[in-house]
Protein backbone atom coordinates (compact mmCIF):
# COMPACT_ATOMS: atom_id res chain seq x y z
CA UNK A 1 0.00 0.00 0.00
CA UNK A 2 2.66 2.49 1.02
CA UNK A 3 4.91 1.49 -1.86
CA UNK A 4 2.04 2.02 -4.24
CA UNK A 5 1.22 5.54 -3.08
CA UNK A 6 4.91 6.34 -2.95
CA UNK A 7 5.14 5.31 -6.57
CA UNK A 8 2.22 7.55 -7.51
CA UNK A 9 3.53 10.48 -5.48
CA UNK A 10 7.34 10.52 -5.66
CA UNK A 11 8.89 13.61 -3.99
CA UNK A 12 9.57 15.30 -7.34
CA UNK A 13 5.91 14.94 -8.27
CA UNK A 14 4.78 16.40 -4.95
CA UNK A 15 7.07 19.39 -5.45
CA UNK A 16 5.88 19.90 -9.02
CA UNK A 17 2.25 19.70 -7.99
CA UNK A 18 2.87 22.26 -5.26
CA UNK A 19 4.39 24.64 -7.81
CA UNK A 20 1.45 24.07 -10.14
CA UNK A 21 -1.04 24.72 -7.35
CA UNK A 22 0.73 27.92 -6.29
CA UNK A 23 0.85 29.25 -9.82
CA UNK A 24 -2.81 28.36 -10.31
CA UNK A 25 -3.74 30.27 -7.16
CA UNK A 26 -1.83 33.31 -8.40
CA UNK A 27 -3.68 33.10 -11.72
CA UNK A 28 -7.08 32.74 -10.06
CA UNK A 29 -6.52 35.44 -7.44
CA UNK A 30 -7.61 38.39 -9.63
CA UNK A 31 -10.86 36.62 -10.45
CA UNK A 32 -11.41 35.73 -6.81
CA UNK A 33 -10.82 39.37 -5.88
CA UNK A 34 -13.32 40.48 -8.51
CA UNK A 35 -15.91 38.04 -7.17
CA UNK A 36 -15.26 39.14 -3.60
CA UNK A 37 -15.57 42.82 -4.56
CA UNK A 38 -18.81 42.20 -6.42
CA UNK A 39 -20.33 40.71 -3.25
CA UNK A 40 -19.41 43.69 -1.08
CA UNK A 41 -21.39 46.86 -0.57
CA UNK A 42 -19.93 49.89 -2.40
CA UNK A 43 -18.81 51.33 0.95
CA UNK A 44 -17.14 48.13 2.07
CA UNK A 45 -15.30 47.83 -1.25
CA UNK A 46 -13.38 51.05 -0.60
CA UNK A 47 -12.62 50.49 3.08
CA UNK A 48 -9.46 48.62 3.99
CA UNK A 49 -8.95 45.76 1.51
CA UNK A 50 -9.87 42.21 2.59
CA UNK A 51 -10.78 38.99 0.79
CA UNK A 52 -13.93 37.86 2.60
CA UNK A 53 -16.85 40.31 2.48
CA UNK A 54 -18.26 41.14 5.92
CA UNK A 55 -21.78 41.46 4.56
CA UNK A 56 -22.27 39.30 1.51
CA UNK A 57 -24.80 41.00 -0.74
CA UNK A 58 -26.02 40.37 -4.26
CA UNK A 59 -27.21 43.96 -4.64
CA UNK A 60 -24.54 44.89 -7.18
CA UNK A 61 -25.36 41.91 -9.39
CA UNK A 62 -29.06 42.73 -9.21
CA UNK A 63 -28.44 46.41 -9.81
CA UNK A 64 -26.27 45.72 -12.87
CA UNK A 65 -28.82 43.32 -14.32
CA UNK A 66 -31.72 45.68 -13.65
CA UNK A 67 -30.47 49.20 -14.26
CA UNK A 68 -27.78 48.68 -16.85
CA UNK A 69 -28.36 47.65 -20.43
CA UNK A 70 -26.57 44.39 -19.83
CA UNK A 71 -29.37 42.07 -20.97
CA UNK A 72 -29.62 44.13 -24.13
CA UNK A 73 -25.84 44.11 -24.71
CA UNK A 74 -25.86 40.39 -24.07
CA UNK A 75 -28.38 39.82 -26.85
CA UNK A 76 -26.34 42.06 -29.18
CA UNK A 77 -23.21 40.08 -28.39
CA UNK A 78 -24.97 36.79 -29.08
CA UNK A 79 -26.40 38.05 -32.38
CA UNK A 80 -23.05 39.42 -33.54
CA UNK A 81 -20.84 36.51 -32.42
CA UNK A 82 -23.15 33.77 -33.66
CA UNK A 83 -23.59 35.47 -37.04
CA UNK A 84 -19.85 36.05 -37.39
CA UNK A 85 -19.08 32.44 -36.48
CA UNK A 86 -21.61 30.98 -38.92
CA UNK A 87 -20.56 33.24 -41.79
CA UNK A 88 -16.84 32.70 -41.16
CA UNK A 89 -17.23 28.92 -41.01
CA UNK A 90 -19.14 28.81 -44.27
CA UNK A 91 -17.04 31.33 -46.16
CA UNK A 92 -13.67 30.10 -44.91
CA UNK A 93 -14.47 26.44 -45.48
CA UNK A 94 -15.57 27.13 -49.05
CA UNK A 95 -12.53 29.28 -49.76
CA UNK A 96 -10.09 26.91 -48.08
CA UNK A 97 -11.48 24.06 -50.16
CA UNK A 98 -11.48 26.15 -53.33
CA UNK A 99 -7.83 27.04 -52.87
CA UNK A 100 -6.76 23.54 -51.81
CA UNK A 101 -8.65 21.39 -54.27
CA UNK A 102 -9.76 23.27 -57.33
CA UNK A 103 -8.11 25.02 -60.20
CA UNK A 104 -9.19 28.32 -61.66
CA UNK A 105 -7.59 31.21 -63.40
CA UNK A 106 -5.66 33.55 -61.14
CA UNK A 107 -5.63 31.12 -58.21
CA UNK A 108 -2.00 31.68 -57.35
CA UNK A 109 -2.39 35.45 -57.34
CA UNK A 110 -5.56 35.34 -55.25
CA UNK A 111 -3.94 32.99 -52.77
CA UNK A 112 -1.03 35.40 -52.46
CA UNK A 113 -3.43 38.27 -51.93
CA UNK A 114 -5.18 36.30 -49.19
CA UNK A 115 -1.89 35.55 -47.46
CA UNK A 116 -1.01 39.24 -47.57
CA UNK A 117 -4.19 39.83 -45.60
CA UNK A 118 -2.62 38.05 -42.63
CA UNK A 119 -0.63 41.24 -42.07
CA UNK A 120 -3.64 43.56 -41.81
CA UNK A 121 -5.76 43.83 -38.72
CA UNK A 122 -8.56 46.12 -37.62
CA UNK A 123 -6.01 47.82 -35.38
CA UNK A 124 -3.98 48.89 -38.42
CA UNK A 125 -6.89 49.37 -40.78
CA UNK A 126 -9.21 50.99 -38.24
CA UNK A 127 -9.65 54.44 -39.72
CA UNK A 128 -9.91 53.52 -43.44
CA UNK A 129 -12.07 50.51 -42.56
CA UNK A 130 -14.40 52.83 -40.72
CA UNK A 131 -14.69 55.25 -43.65
CA UNK A 132 -15.34 52.27 -45.96
CA UNK A 133 -18.11 50.95 -43.72
CA UNK A 134 -19.42 54.50 -43.43
CA UNK A 135 -19.64 54.84 -47.20
CA UNK A 136 -21.53 51.54 -47.33
CA UNK A 137 -24.03 53.10 -44.91
CA UNK A 138 -23.39 50.47 -42.24
CA UNK A 139 -22.32 52.57 -39.26
CA UNK A 140 -24.49 51.82 -36.23
CA UNK A 141 -25.97 48.67 -37.74
CA UNK A 142 -25.61 44.97 -36.96
CA UNK A 143 -24.20 44.35 -40.45
CA UNK A 144 -21.58 47.02 -39.88
CA UNK A 145 -20.44 45.16 -36.77
CA UNK A 146 -20.69 41.69 -38.29
CA UNK A 147 -19.43 41.73 -41.88
CA UNK A 148 -16.00 43.33 -41.35
CA UNK A 149 -15.23 40.48 -38.94
CA UNK A 150 -16.09 37.90 -41.61
CA UNK A 151 -13.04 37.98 -43.90
CA UNK A 152 -10.36 36.26 -41.83
CA UNK A 153 -7.46 35.23 -44.05
CA UNK A 154 -6.01 33.22 -41.15
CA UNK A 155 -9.02 30.91 -40.93
CA UNK A 156 -8.97 30.34 -44.70
CA UNK A 157 -5.31 29.44 -44.41
CA UNK A 158 -5.89 26.96 -41.58
CA UNK A 159 -8.67 25.19 -43.46
CA UNK A 160 -6.67 25.32 -46.69
CA UNK A 161 -3.84 23.45 -44.98
CA UNK A 162 -6.30 20.94 -43.56
CA UNK A 163 -8.04 20.23 -46.88
CA UNK A 164 -4.69 19.77 -48.58
CA UNK A 165 -4.00 16.95 -46.17
CA UNK A 166 -7.22 15.04 -46.87
CA UNK A 167 -6.81 12.00 -49.10
CA UNK A 168 -8.11 12.77 -52.59
CA UNK A 169 -9.28 9.23 -53.25
CA UNK A 170 -12.53 9.69 -51.32
CA UNK A 171 -13.57 12.63 -53.43
CA UNK A 172 -12.56 10.87 -56.64
CA UNK A 173 -14.55 7.79 -55.72
CA UNK A 174 -17.62 9.89 -54.94
CA UNK A 175 -17.24 11.74 -58.20
CA UNK A 176 -17.04 8.53 -60.20
CA UNK A 177 -20.21 7.44 -58.40
CA UNK A 178 -21.85 10.52 -59.90
CA UNK A 179 -21.76 13.00 -57.02
CA UNK A 180 -21.32 16.66 -57.99
CA UNK A 181 -18.68 19.05 -56.71
CA UNK A 182 -20.95 20.71 -54.17
CA UNK A 183 -22.43 17.46 -52.97
CA UNK A 184 -18.95 16.07 -52.42
CA UNK A 185 -18.06 19.17 -50.45
CA UNK A 186 -21.10 19.10 -48.19
CA UNK A 187 -21.54 15.34 -47.70
CA UNK A 188 -17.96 14.06 -47.72
CA UNK A 189 -15.45 16.81 -47.12
CA UNK A 190 -17.24 18.80 -44.41
CA UNK A 191 -18.07 15.82 -42.19
CA UNK A 192 -14.40 14.77 -42.35
CA UNK A 193 -13.35 18.26 -41.29
CA UNK A 194 -15.16 18.47 -37.96
CA UNK A 195 -12.04 18.91 -35.79
CA UNK A 196 -10.73 21.73 -37.95
CA UNK A 197 -14.09 23.37 -38.32
CA UNK A 198 -14.76 23.27 -34.60
CA UNK A 199 -11.33 24.77 -33.92
CA UNK A 200 -11.99 27.58 -36.37
CA UNK A 201 -15.51 28.05 -35.04
CA UNK A 202 -14.45 28.18 -31.40
CA UNK A 203 -11.71 30.70 -32.11
CA UNK A 204 -13.89 32.87 -34.24
CA UNK A 205 -16.54 32.87 -31.54
CA UNK A 206 -14.10 33.77 -28.75
CA UNK A 207 -12.51 36.52 -30.83
CA UNK A 208 -15.86 37.93 -31.85
CA UNK A 209 -17.44 37.74 -28.40
CA UNK A 210 -14.45 39.55 -26.95
CA UNK A 211 -13.92 41.95 -29.84
CA UNK A 212 -13.73 45.41 -28.39
CA UNK A 213 -12.03 47.65 -30.92
CA UNK A 214 -14.31 47.21 -33.91
CA UNK A 215 -17.73 47.49 -32.23
CA UNK A 216 -16.28 50.44 -30.30
CA UNK A 217 -15.44 52.22 -33.54
CA UNK A 218 -18.55 51.39 -35.50
CA UNK A 219 -21.31 52.00 -32.94
CA UNK A 220 -22.33 55.12 -31.10
CA UNK A 221 -25.82 53.95 -30.29
CA UNK A 222 -25.83 52.40 -26.77
CA UNK A 223 -28.71 50.12 -27.83
CA UNK A 224 -26.39 48.38 -30.32
CA UNK A 225 -23.40 47.96 -28.03
CA UNK A 226 -21.97 44.53 -27.35
CA UNK A 227 -21.04 43.37 -23.86
CA UNK A 228 -17.34 44.31 -23.79
CA UNK A 229 -18.13 47.64 -25.27
CA UNK A 230 -20.98 48.58 -23.02
CA UNK A 231 -19.05 47.47 -19.97
CA UNK A 232 -16.00 49.56 -20.85
CA UNK A 233 -17.63 52.76 -22.01
CA UNK A 234 -21.01 53.20 -20.41
CA UNK A 235 -20.35 52.05 -16.88
CA UNK A 236 -17.57 54.55 -16.44
CA UNK A 237 -20.01 57.33 -17.18
CA UNK A 238 -22.01 56.49 -14.03
CA UNK A 239 -19.00 57.13 -11.82
CA UNK A 240 -17.10 54.23 -10.39
CA UNK A 241 -19.01 51.76 -8.25
CA UNK A 242 -16.43 48.98 -7.97
CA UNK A 243 -18.77 46.15 -6.93
CA UNK A 244 -21.00 46.90 -9.91
CA UNK A 245 -18.06 47.19 -12.26
CA UNK A 246 -16.79 43.78 -11.12
CA UNK A 247 -20.24 42.18 -11.25
CA UNK A 248 -20.68 43.49 -14.79
CA UNK A 249 -17.26 42.17 -15.79
CA UNK A 250 -17.99 38.74 -14.39
CA UNK A 251 -21.34 38.65 -16.18
CA UNK A 252 -19.57 39.52 -19.44
CA UNK A 253 -16.89 36.91 -18.87
CA UNK A 254 -18.96 34.04 -17.51
CA UNK A 255 -20.58 32.72 -20.70
CA UNK A 256 -17.25 31.83 -22.31
CA UNK A 257 -15.85 30.48 -19.05
CA UNK A 258 -18.84 28.16 -18.70
CA UNK A 259 -18.47 27.08 -22.33
CA UNK A 260 -14.79 26.39 -21.68
CA UNK A 261 -15.45 24.27 -18.61
CA UNK A 262 -17.79 22.07 -20.65
CA UNK A 263 -15.74 21.89 -23.85
CA UNK A 264 -12.28 22.07 -22.37
CA UNK A 265 -10.72 19.24 -24.32
CA UNK A 266 -12.17 20.39 -27.66
CA UNK A 267 -10.92 23.93 -27.11
CA UNK A 268 -7.48 22.77 -26.06
CA UNK A 269 -7.30 20.55 -29.13
CA UNK A 270 -8.53 23.48 -31.20
CA UNK A 271 -5.72 25.74 -30.00
CA UNK A 272 -3.19 23.04 -30.67
CA UNK A 273 -4.61 22.40 -34.08
CA UNK A 274 -4.81 26.01 -35.25
CA UNK A 275 -1.54 26.94 -33.60
CA UNK A 276 0.42 24.06 -35.01
CA UNK A 277 -0.96 24.80 -38.47
CA UNK A 278 0.83 28.12 -38.31
CA UNK A 279 4.09 26.49 -37.34
CA UNK B 1 1.40 11.42 -57.96
CA UNK B 2 -2.26 11.69 -58.82
CA UNK B 3 -2.41 15.17 -57.37
CA UNK B 4 0.23 16.53 -59.71
CA UNK B 5 -1.37 15.05 -62.81
CA UNK B 6 -4.73 16.44 -61.81
CA UNK B 7 -3.36 19.84 -61.08
CA UNK B 8 -1.46 20.16 -64.33
CA UNK B 9 -4.35 18.75 -66.33
CA UNK B 10 -6.59 21.36 -64.82
CA UNK B 11 -4.20 24.19 -65.38
CA UNK B 12 -2.76 23.65 -68.84
CA UNK B 13 -4.90 22.08 -71.48
CA UNK B 14 -8.59 22.71 -71.12
CA UNK B 15 -9.89 21.53 -74.50
CA UNK B 16 -7.03 19.33 -75.62
CA UNK B 17 -6.42 17.05 -72.66
CA UNK B 18 -9.34 14.96 -73.95
CA UNK B 19 -7.01 12.68 -75.82
CA UNK B 20 -5.74 9.75 -73.85
CA UNK B 21 -6.63 10.35 -70.21
CA UNK B 22 -9.32 8.14 -68.80
CA UNK B 23 -12.64 9.86 -68.98
CA UNK B 24 -13.67 10.00 -65.33
CA UNK B 25 -10.37 11.57 -64.38
CA UNK B 26 -10.79 14.05 -67.16
CA UNK B 27 -14.31 15.08 -66.29
CA UNK B 28 -13.13 15.45 -62.72
CA UNK B 29 -10.33 17.74 -63.70
CA UNK B 30 -12.59 19.80 -65.92
CA UNK B 31 -14.99 20.26 -63.06
CA UNK B 32 -12.10 21.56 -61.02
CA UNK B 33 -12.07 24.68 -63.08
CA UNK B 34 -15.31 25.84 -61.53
CA UNK B 35 -13.51 26.25 -58.23
CA UNK B 36 -13.80 29.98 -58.53
CA UNK B 37 -17.29 29.77 -57.07
CA UNK B 38 -15.99 28.23 -53.87
CA UNK B 39 -13.67 31.14 -53.31
CA UNK B 40 -16.12 33.82 -54.43
CA UNK B 41 -18.00 34.56 -51.16
CA UNK B 42 -14.75 34.96 -49.29
CA UNK B 43 -13.27 37.16 -51.98
CA UNK B 44 -16.30 39.46 -51.93
CA UNK B 45 -16.03 40.01 -48.17
CA UNK B 46 -12.26 40.18 -48.31
CA UNK B 47 -12.37 42.69 -51.14
CA UNK B 48 -14.89 44.89 -49.36
CA UNK B 49 -13.40 44.82 -45.86
CA UNK B 50 -9.68 44.27 -46.39
CA UNK B 51 -8.56 45.21 -49.91
CA UNK B 52 -10.86 48.21 -50.31
CA UNK B 53 -9.90 49.78 -46.94
CA UNK B 54 -6.21 49.21 -47.70
CA UNK B 55 -6.48 50.91 -51.09
CA UNK B 56 -8.72 53.61 -49.68
CA UNK B 57 -6.40 54.18 -46.73
CA UNK B 58 -3.42 54.47 -49.03
CA UNK B 59 -5.29 57.03 -51.13
CA UNK B 60 -6.53 58.96 -48.08
CA UNK B 61 -3.01 59.11 -46.70
CA UNK B 62 -2.12 61.46 -49.57
CA UNK B 63 -5.08 63.76 -48.85
CA UNK B 64 -6.25 66.00 -46.05
CA UNK B 65 -9.58 64.15 -45.74
CA UNK B 66 -11.64 64.60 -42.60
CA UNK B 67 -14.08 62.13 -41.05
CA UNK B 68 -17.12 63.12 -43.13
CA UNK B 69 -15.20 62.39 -46.33
CA UNK B 70 -15.44 65.85 -47.87
CA UNK B 71 -12.57 68.30 -48.16
CA UNK B 72 -10.24 65.77 -49.68
CA UNK B 73 -7.54 67.85 -51.26
CA UNK B 74 -4.50 65.99 -52.53
CA UNK B 75 -1.52 66.92 -50.39
CA UNK B 76 1.15 64.56 -51.72
CA UNK B 77 3.58 63.33 -49.09
CA UNK B 78 2.74 66.09 -46.62
CA UNK B 79 1.08 63.70 -44.13
CA UNK B 80 4.10 61.38 -44.15
CA UNK B 81 6.49 64.29 -43.74
CA UNK B 82 4.41 65.56 -40.84
CA UNK B 83 4.37 62.10 -39.28
CA UNK B 84 8.15 61.95 -39.26
CA UNK B 85 8.30 65.26 -37.41
CA UNK B 86 5.37 64.59 -35.06
CA UNK B 87 6.80 63.86 -31.58
CA UNK B 88 3.61 62.05 -30.58
CA UNK B 89 4.13 59.55 -33.41
CA UNK B 90 7.55 58.71 -32.03
CA UNK B 91 6.35 58.72 -28.42
CA UNK B 92 3.43 56.42 -29.07
CA UNK B 93 5.56 54.18 -31.28
CA UNK B 94 8.07 53.93 -28.45
CA UNK B 95 5.32 53.07 -25.93
CA UNK B 96 4.07 50.22 -28.10
CA UNK B 97 7.64 49.02 -28.65
CA UNK B 98 8.40 49.28 -24.95
CA UNK B 99 5.29 47.25 -24.17
CA UNK B 100 6.36 44.63 -26.73
CA UNK B 101 9.88 44.40 -25.34
CA UNK B 102 8.57 43.79 -21.82
CA UNK B 103 5.65 41.53 -22.49
CA UNK B 104 6.90 39.15 -25.19
CA UNK B 105 9.83 37.58 -23.29
CA UNK B 106 7.65 37.33 -20.18
CA UNK B 107 4.90 35.55 -22.06
CA UNK B 108 7.32 33.11 -23.69
CA UNK B 109 9.01 32.26 -20.40
CA UNK B 110 5.87 31.96 -18.29
CA UNK B 111 4.00 30.02 -20.98
CA UNK B 112 6.88 27.57 -21.31
CA UNK B 113 7.13 27.18 -17.54
CA UNK B 114 3.39 26.56 -17.26
CA UNK B 115 3.46 24.04 -20.09
CA UNK B 116 6.36 22.10 -18.56
CA UNK B 117 4.56 22.01 -15.23
CA UNK B 118 1.22 20.95 -16.70
CA UNK B 119 2.92 18.37 -18.91
CA UNK B 120 4.99 16.73 -16.20
CA UNK B 121 2.46 16.64 -13.37
CA UNK B 122 0.60 13.36 -13.21
CA UNK B 123 -2.51 14.59 -11.40
CA UNK B 124 -5.07 17.38 -11.93
CA UNK B 125 -3.71 18.28 -15.38
CA UNK B 126 -7.17 19.55 -16.36
CA UNK B 127 -7.20 21.86 -13.34
CA UNK B 128 -3.89 23.55 -14.19
CA UNK B 129 -5.01 23.91 -17.78
CA UNK B 130 -8.24 25.54 -16.64
CA UNK B 131 -6.57 27.95 -14.21
CA UNK B 132 -3.84 29.08 -16.62
CA UNK B 133 -6.14 29.49 -19.61
CA UNK B 134 -9.27 30.99 -18.06
CA UNK B 135 -8.22 34.69 -18.17
CA UNK B 136 -7.77 34.40 -21.94
CA UNK B 137 -11.54 33.98 -22.24
CA UNK B 138 -12.31 37.40 -20.75
CA UNK B 139 -13.07 40.38 -22.98
CA UNK B 140 -10.27 42.93 -23.08
CA UNK B 141 -12.56 45.57 -21.61
CA UNK B 142 -13.20 43.39 -18.58
CA UNK B 143 -9.47 42.77 -18.19
CA UNK B 144 -8.83 46.51 -18.34
CA UNK B 145 -11.45 47.33 -15.73
CA UNK B 146 -10.35 44.46 -13.51
CA UNK B 147 -6.70 45.52 -13.39
CA UNK B 148 -7.65 49.16 -13.03
CA UNK B 149 -9.29 48.03 -9.79
CA UNK B 150 -6.55 45.57 -8.74
CA UNK B 151 -3.86 48.24 -9.09
CA UNK B 152 -5.71 50.87 -7.00
CA UNK B 153 -3.18 52.16 -4.47
CA UNK B 154 -5.17 51.88 -1.23
CA UNK B 155 -7.96 49.36 -1.96
CA UNK B 156 -6.46 47.20 -4.70
CA UNK B 157 -5.48 43.56 -4.46
CA UNK B 158 -1.91 44.01 -5.71
CA UNK B 159 -0.80 46.33 -2.94
CA UNK B 160 -2.83 44.37 -0.37
CA UNK B 161 -1.06 41.13 -1.27
CA UNK B 162 2.41 42.65 -1.65
CA UNK B 163 2.04 44.92 1.40
CA UNK B 164 2.91 48.02 -0.64
CA UNK B 165 1.29 51.35 -1.29
CA UNK B 166 2.65 51.94 -4.81
CA UNK B 167 0.51 54.23 -6.98
CA UNK B 168 0.93 51.89 -9.96
CA UNK B 169 -1.42 53.66 -12.34
CA UNK B 170 -0.57 57.28 -11.59
CA UNK B 171 3.20 57.36 -11.86
CA UNK B 172 5.10 57.18 -15.11
CA UNK B 173 7.62 54.57 -13.95
CA UNK B 174 5.02 51.84 -13.31
CA UNK B 175 2.18 52.79 -15.67
CA UNK B 176 3.28 50.63 -18.59
CA UNK B 177 4.42 47.85 -16.27
CA UNK B 178 0.84 47.62 -15.01
CA UNK B 179 -0.40 47.10 -18.57
CA UNK B 180 2.30 44.45 -19.08
CA UNK B 181 1.27 42.54 -15.95
CA UNK B 182 -2.40 42.66 -16.92
CA UNK B 183 -1.57 41.46 -20.43
CA UNK B 184 0.66 38.64 -19.22
CA UNK B 185 -2.09 37.41 -16.91
CA UNK B 186 -4.69 37.71 -19.64
CA UNK B 187 -2.98 36.23 -22.71
CA UNK B 188 -0.32 33.81 -21.51
CA UNK B 189 -2.85 30.96 -21.56
CA UNK B 190 -2.92 30.86 -25.34
CA UNK B 191 0.85 30.46 -25.72
CA UNK B 192 0.77 28.00 -22.83
CA UNK B 193 -1.63 25.77 -24.78
CA UNK B 194 0.58 25.98 -27.87
CA UNK B 195 3.61 24.86 -25.85
CA UNK B 196 1.61 22.13 -24.18
CA UNK B 197 0.51 20.78 -27.56
CA UNK B 198 4.09 20.92 -28.82
CA UNK B 199 5.33 19.01 -25.76
CA UNK B 200 2.71 16.34 -26.28
CA UNK B 201 3.77 16.08 -29.92
CA UNK B 202 7.36 15.14 -29.09
CA UNK B 203 7.59 11.40 -29.82
CA UNK B 204 7.85 9.43 -26.59
CA UNK B 205 10.36 7.00 -28.10
CA UNK B 206 13.00 9.74 -28.20
CA UNK B 207 12.87 9.92 -24.40
CA UNK B 208 12.84 6.15 -24.08
CA UNK B 209 15.89 5.82 -26.31
CA UNK B 210 17.70 8.55 -24.40
CA UNK B 211 16.78 6.83 -21.15
CA UNK B 212 18.29 3.58 -22.41
CA UNK B 213 21.43 5.48 -23.32
CA UNK B 214 21.60 6.69 -19.74
CA UNK B 215 20.63 10.32 -20.25
CA UNK B 216 19.46 12.03 -17.06
CA UNK B 217 16.47 14.34 -16.76
CA UNK B 218 18.50 17.48 -17.44
CA UNK B 219 20.12 15.98 -20.53
CA UNK B 220 16.77 14.81 -21.84
CA UNK B 221 15.47 18.32 -21.36
CA UNK B 222 18.43 19.98 -23.08
CA UNK B 223 18.88 17.56 -25.97
CA UNK B 224 15.32 16.47 -26.69
CA UNK B 225 12.75 18.88 -25.28
CA UNK B 226 14.47 22.18 -26.07
CA UNK B 227 15.34 21.44 -29.73
CA UNK B 228 11.85 20.10 -30.34
CA UNK B 229 10.30 23.32 -29.04
CA UNK B 230 12.34 25.57 -31.29
CA UNK B 231 9.81 25.95 -34.06
CA UNK B 232 6.83 26.50 -31.74
CA UNK B 233 8.88 29.15 -29.93
CA UNK B 234 9.38 30.90 -33.25
CA UNK B 235 5.64 30.84 -33.81
CA UNK B 236 4.81 32.10 -30.31
CA UNK B 237 7.38 34.89 -30.61
CA UNK B 238 6.06 36.00 -33.98
CA UNK B 239 2.41 35.94 -32.92
CA UNK B 240 3.16 37.82 -29.71
CA UNK B 241 5.34 40.48 -31.32
CA UNK B 242 2.73 41.15 -33.99
CA UNK B 243 -0.10 41.30 -31.45
CA UNK B 244 1.86 43.39 -28.94
CA UNK B 245 2.84 46.08 -31.43
CA UNK B 246 -0.89 46.54 -32.00
CA UNK B 247 -1.74 46.81 -28.29
CA UNK B 248 -4.71 49.03 -27.62
CA UNK B 249 -7.76 47.68 -25.75
CA UNK B 250 -6.51 46.84 -22.28
CA UNK B 251 -4.28 49.92 -22.11
CA UNK B 252 -7.01 52.41 -22.97
CA UNK B 253 -9.52 50.78 -20.64
CA UNK B 254 -7.05 50.76 -17.73
CA UNK B 255 -6.47 54.48 -18.29
CA UNK B 256 -10.09 55.38 -19.12
CA UNK B 257 -9.29 56.16 -22.76
CA UNK B 258 -6.71 58.71 -21.69
CA UNK B 259 -2.96 58.77 -22.39
CA UNK B 260 -1.89 57.61 -18.91
CA UNK B 261 0.30 59.48 -16.40
CA UNK B 262 2.51 62.00 -18.20
CA UNK B 263 1.13 60.52 -21.43
CA UNK B 264 3.25 57.45 -20.85
CA UNK B 265 0.82 54.75 -22.02
CA UNK B 266 -0.54 56.21 -25.25
CA UNK B 267 0.00 53.38 -27.72
CA UNK B 268 0.48 53.76 -31.44
CA UNK B 269 -2.95 52.37 -32.36
CA UNK B 270 -4.49 54.72 -29.81
CA UNK B 271 -2.77 57.67 -31.44
CA UNK B 272 -4.00 56.76 -34.92
CA UNK B 273 -7.56 56.44 -33.62
CA UNK B 274 -7.28 59.74 -31.74
CA UNK B 275 -6.20 61.42 -34.96
CA UNK B 276 -9.01 59.77 -36.92
CA UNK B 277 -11.91 59.96 -34.51
CA UNK B 278 -11.06 62.78 -32.09
CA UNK B 279 -9.21 65.19 -34.34
CA UNK B 280 -11.15 63.97 -37.42
CA UNK B 281 -7.94 63.95 -39.48
CA UNK B 282 -8.63 60.84 -41.50
CA UNK B 283 -5.90 61.55 -44.04
CA UNK B 284 -3.22 61.93 -41.41
CA UNK B 285 -4.52 58.95 -39.41
CA UNK B 286 -4.32 56.78 -42.55
CA UNK B 287 -0.75 57.88 -43.17
CA UNK B 288 0.42 56.94 -39.69
CA UNK B 289 -1.50 53.65 -39.92
CA UNK B 290 0.70 52.77 -42.85
CA UNK B 291 3.77 53.48 -40.78
CA UNK B 292 2.59 50.75 -38.40
CA UNK B 293 1.75 48.49 -41.32
CA UNK B 294 5.28 48.76 -42.67
CA UNK B 295 6.65 47.72 -39.28
CA UNK B 296 4.21 44.81 -38.97
CA UNK B 297 4.96 43.67 -42.52
CA UNK B 298 8.70 43.83 -41.84
CA UNK B 299 8.30 41.60 -38.76
CA UNK B 300 6.07 39.15 -40.64
CA UNK B 301 8.41 38.94 -43.62
CA UNK B 302 11.45 38.55 -41.38
CA UNK B 303 9.77 35.57 -39.74
CA UNK B 304 8.88 34.02 -43.09
CA UNK B 305 12.45 34.44 -44.22
CA UNK B 306 13.80 32.92 -40.99
CA UNK B 307 11.47 29.92 -41.23
CA UNK B 308 12.44 29.37 -44.84
CA UNK B 309 16.15 29.59 -44.24
CA UNK B 310 15.84 27.22 -41.28
CA UNK B 311 13.91 24.73 -43.40
CA UNK B 312 16.57 24.90 -46.06
CA UNK B 313 19.31 24.46 -43.47
CA UNK B 314 17.71 21.31 -42.07
CA UNK B 315 17.11 19.83 -45.49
Amino acid sequence: MTTRSARRWPPAQIALTAVAATLSLVWLAPLAWALSTSLKTPTESVTSPHWIPEHVTLDSWKEVLRAGDIPNWFVNSVVVSVSVTVIVLLVAALAGYGFARTEFRGKGALMGLTMAGLMFSPAILGVPLFTTVQSLGMVDTYWGMILPQCAPAAMVYILYKFFQGLPRELEEAAFIDGAGRWRIFFTIVLPLSKPSLSAVGIFTFIASWNNFLWPYMVTNNPDLMTMPNGIATVQNAFGIVWPQLMAGGLIAGLPLIIVFVFFQSQIVRGVAHTGLAGQ
Amino acid sequence: MSSTTLATAGRTARPRAAAGADSARLRWSRRLQHGGWFVAPFLVLYGLFVILPVVRGLYLSFTDANISGDHTGFVGLANYREALRDPLVWDSLWHSTQFTLYVVPLIVLVALLMALIAHHTTHFKWLWRLCFFVPFLLPSAVVGNLWWWLFQPTNGMVNHVLGLDTPWLTQKSTAMLAVVVATLWWTVGFSFLLYLAALQNIPQHLYEAAGLDGANALQRMLYITVPNLRSITGLVLALQVLASLQVFDQAVVMYQFGPGPEESTRTFVQYTLEQGFTSYRVGYASAISFVLFVIIAAVALARMWLVKSREEATR
